[in-house]
């Protein structure tokens, strides 16, 4: 099963990486970029009976390791 | 004293940490980060500087849940000491010890240089050789230090004492101009709720001889060894 998790800093935490992205965007003449928020994606390969399982085994990534919760927000999809 | 020095794959700073413990009078051993149980007798367990798994996904994250940090709970349950120096202290935050966690600094560059500090409190096992409002010179090498926590956790250590150590000026001054990481409060090491944990930025182990420019670095060291 494939799926994919996107970590992403929760709103309101400073995010100096994306800001310096911004500003280059907007130095490149990238019209029309209002804000830029940099994240993670993860693409795995779960080997898991069911959606079901798959998503506890993912979330238990996020949990334990992927994210960082004090700061980081995740989803998890899983593709159909 | 019988101190533990973790060492995880891309820890580089360990030589220096034992060498400076080693002075002020302690034991060391060496500890790989497989090890599932410390060394009989440890009274502290440091883990050093350096750029544990690479860095990877997030500064200590992977260190964080080596299988050595299961022992360096229960010691630290114990209310055994640890320290935790720059990626030491990013594997603190990440393995739960200690609260918060350290973003990037937010000029976004690697900073290597002097710093002084200010010394919160002195009545600690690790800074009673020091005085409280004491400021020290050490040196900062990191990029990410820009210590980030919620509003209650940092309301939390603010409120009970748990800033071990700020990032200031030559006379004391806690100022935008010395907190060049951006960390919240300027806080440069913080300490876990019993004050058994202290998890910081700064080297203090990089100045403990004159011949390498300074000795401000020792207290810290001999506190530990003393207590």
């Amino acid at each position: 099963m494939k799926a994919r998790v996107t970590v992403t800093l929760k709103t309101g935490v400073l995010d100096p990486q994306g800001k310096a992205i911004e500003g280059a965007l907007k130095s490149l003449g990238v019209d029309g970029v209002a804000s830029v928020r940099q994240g993670k994606v993860f693409d795995i390969e779960v080997d898991a009976a069911d959606r079901t399982r798959a998503e506890e085994t993912l979330k238990a990534a996020c949990e334990k390791l992927l994210a960082n919760t004090v700061v980081e927000n995740y989803r998890v999809e899983i593709a159909t | 004293m019988r101190a533990a020095v973790v060492l995880f794959p891309g820890s580089n700073r360990e030589g220096d940490a034992a060498r400076a413990l080693a002075l002020a009078g302690a034991q060391v051993v060496k500890v790989w980060h497989e090890e599932t149980e410390l060394p009989a007798g440890t009274d502290l367990v440091v883990l050093p500087g350096g750029f544990s798994y690479g860095d990877y996904l997030r500064c200590g994250a992977i260190a964080g849940r080596a299988a050595v940090m299961g022992p360096v709970r229960a010691h630290a349950a114990r209310g055994g000491r640890v320290l935790g120096i720059c990626n030491g202290f990013q594997i603190l935050c990440e393995s739960g010890l200690l609260p918060g966690i350290l973003m990037r600094n937010a000029n976004l560059r690697f900073i290597c240089h002097r710093q002084t500090l200010r010394v919160e409190r002195a009545d600690t096992a690790f800074t009673r050789r020091y005085g409280k409002g004491q400021v020290i010179d050490v040196c900062v090498a990191h990029g990410e230090g820009n210590y980030t926590a919620d509003a209650e956790t940092l309301n939390r250590l603010e409120g009970e004492g748990l800033v071990a150590f700020r990032y200031c000026d030559e006379r004391g001054g806690i100022t935008a101009d010395a907190n060049r990481n951006g960390s919240m409060n300027s806080i440069a090491g913080v300490y876990s709720d019993r004050l058994n944990v202290l998890g910081m930025m700064p080297h203090p182990e990089n100045l403990i001889d004159d011949l390498v420019g300074g000795t401000d670095g020792r207290g810290l060291f001999e506190s530990l060894v003393a207590t």
